[in-house]
């Protein structure tokens, strides 16, 4: 099997499907390690990536005005047990540009491989950008991934995250994400995680409100089970007038698992605010009961509210 | 008199060390429909509680039968699947679940949609909708009833149903505990509402542990009001004797 079908046989763990290769319509590129498979751009979209040694190095861009109708798929794997892929990639979303990147990590039979993700994203003025990033990890674990992100927001553009890890055994997971918010700019980050066995995770999420009236919220859902452990950093800070961030985080935590979350939250203008709430424990003992009292069994029951947690 | 559906003889329970049941003896025949009243703190939601098999009530006493099943030694999915089941007084929300989901729990691939038209919401906007803090809590508490009723339990407890229930919806609650009677249920109905304490069949009055009265719901309600408990002399139901 050449690992361009080894990557699209399991795109479908991500809620792909492999025909978007085919599709003239849809923007894509796939990477195994530091190699382009698979390459394709639509009107109004530049990529421009370059298959280094080292890393995978280059950048994407959304040229001022344009929609991407289509959500652009860029698909990053390991095909091998071992391996070290590193990317080094801008994406600018210009001056009232709109696009929806979804991000396929697929590292199916990893086992001791490093994935490094080091963006740098800008959104002008107006912009657009959902980005979703999906991965899939084999039961292995013993990975290291390492996605770190600056985003900077302009002046009323809006940017939507969205990280989730919900199947297999990662290893070691770091996110660090610093966003930056313009004027009446806006900036969402969710994270879902499952971690199980010893998958160890570190989420550091930093919002920096600089403009006025531009608001954030920071989303995180983490379960735990097994020896698995996570710290959970999310930092907001607001420097100007009408600034409103919001940070939410849940952490469930079963078996031998444990957990932190630091929520740090700090305010320079007095007509600023910035909220919080954090919840770390087990399952919520009313939820099970209620579930129990319906006939669902103690498992039954923090299954569905897990999968619930972490839609 | 039949066999009970439910029959409780001497329940004794303590909760942190207090005494909060008291040899408490009640029975609800089948098919029937059983208000449940007494002054604030009585223990009624307790009582659930321990009939249900919640965590942290167990009796240190007493007995409790359904169709003739001993309760007390089960799990509480065992109870729920024995036809036991409890809507709470604040019923629990749920991130990320649908109300479709929610009704359809124990019963999968069940139609949700009678149930949720029973209570008064319309499937249409409620059925994709998440069971978390978006929800009403009057809206919770009648997709709490529309779950019961669709799981068809030979033996609801119903804690306060119509609690935060606005006027003019109280009608599709009583209806829907009158639903679970004809569906070939019973319902032990934890109510301080008169006027749902009335559509009962029978209804009996607990204080300070035990139930100090057992009669029709309006003898019951009277006995209540009129402050002549027995048990307590007023004291414990909060009011003083005429
Ligand atoms: N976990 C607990 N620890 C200590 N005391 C408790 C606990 N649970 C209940 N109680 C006490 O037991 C008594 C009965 O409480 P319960 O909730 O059963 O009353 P209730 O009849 O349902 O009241 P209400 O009409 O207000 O709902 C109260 O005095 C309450 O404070
Ligand atoms: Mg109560």
């Amino acid at each position: 099997m050449s690992d361009l079908e080894h990557l699209m046989r399991v795109l479908p763990m991500v809620g792909a499907e492999p025909a978007i290769l085919d599709d003239t319509g849809i923007a894509h590129v796939v990477a195994q390690g530091h190699h382009i498979l698979s390459r394709r751009t639509v009107p109004g979209l530049r990529v421009e990536l370059e298959e280094t040694p080292g890393a995978l190095i280059g950048q994407i861009v959304v040229e001022a005005g344009v929609t991407i109708v289509q959500p652009i798929h860029l698909c990053f794997g390991l095909t091998h047990p071992t391996g070290v892929q590193q990317i080094a990639i801008d994406v600018h979303v210009q001056e009232g540009a709109q696009a929806r990147v979804l991000s396929h990590c697929l590292f199916p039979v990893a086992q001791a491989a490093q994935h490094r993700m080091q963006a740098m994203m800008t959104l002008g003025s107006g912009a657009s950008l959902t980005y979703t990033e999906g991965h899939y990890h084999g039961l292995h674990g013993g990975m290291q991934v390492l996605p770190h992100a600056t985003i900077k927001i302009g002046k009323g553009a809006r940017y939507f995250s969205d990280f989730s890890l919900l199947s297999g055994s990662v290893g070691n997971l770091d996110i660090d994400y610093l966003v930056e918010v313009e004027e009446e700019g806006l900036a969402e980050l969710s994270a879902k995680i499952f971690a199980h066995k010893t998958d160890r995770i570190t989420l550091k999420e930093s919002v920096i409100l600089r403009g006025e009236r531009s608001r954030s919220l920071i989303k995180t859902r983490v379960v735990l089970e097994g020896d698995a452990s996570a710290e959970i950093t999310g930092i907001t800070e607001a420097h100007a007038k009408g600034a409103r961030g919001h940070v939410d985080c849940m952490e469930i935590v079963q078996g031998r698992a444990h957990a932190s979350a630091i929520p740090i939250v700090k305010v320079f203008h007095p007509e600023a605010k910035v909220t919080h709430e954090a919840a770390i424990g087990s399952v919520d003992k009313k939820e099970l009961e209620t579930l129990m009292a319906r006939g669902l069994n103690p498992e039954q029951a923090v299954e569905l509210i897990v999968s619930g947690i972490l839609r | 008199m039949p066999i009970p559906l439910l029959d409780i003889q001497r329940l004794t329970v303590e909760v942190d060390r207090h005494s909060i049941l008291d040899r408490l003896d009640l029975a609800v025949q089948a098919g029937e429909i059983h208000a449940l009243l007494g002054a604030n703190g009585s223990g009624k939601t307790t009582l659930a509680y321990v009939l249900m098999g919640c965590e942290g009530y167990v009796p240190s006493a007493g007995r409790v039968r359904l169709d003739g099943t001993d309760l007390l030694p089960l799990k509480m999915h065992e109870r729920a699947r024995l036809g036991l089941t409890l809507a709470w007084q604040e019923p629990a929300r749920f991130e990320g679940v649908t109300v479709r989901e929610y009704l359809s729990l124990g019963k999968p691939g069940c139609d949700p949609e009678p149930a949720l038209k029973r209570v008064g919401l319309d499937p249409d906007r409620y059925l994709t909708r998440r069971m978390d803090k978006a929800l009403s809590g009057g809206e919770r508490h009648r997709i709490e009833l529309a779950s019961v009723l669709s799981m068809k339990p030979k033996l609801a407890i119903l804690d306060e149903p119509a609690a935060g229930i606005d006027m003019l919806s109280i009608g599709h609650i009583i209806d829907i505990i009158r639903a679970l009677k004809e569906a070939g249920g019973s319902v032990l109905l934890i109510t301080h509402q008169e006027d749902v304490a009335l559509i009962a069949d029978r209804a009996s009055q607990l204080c300070a542990g035990r139930i100090v009265f057992s009669g029709s719901p309006r003898e019951a309600v009277d006995h209540f009001r009129g402050q002549t408990c027995v048990r307590c002399d007023g004291e414990v139901c909060g009011y003083v004797r005429p």
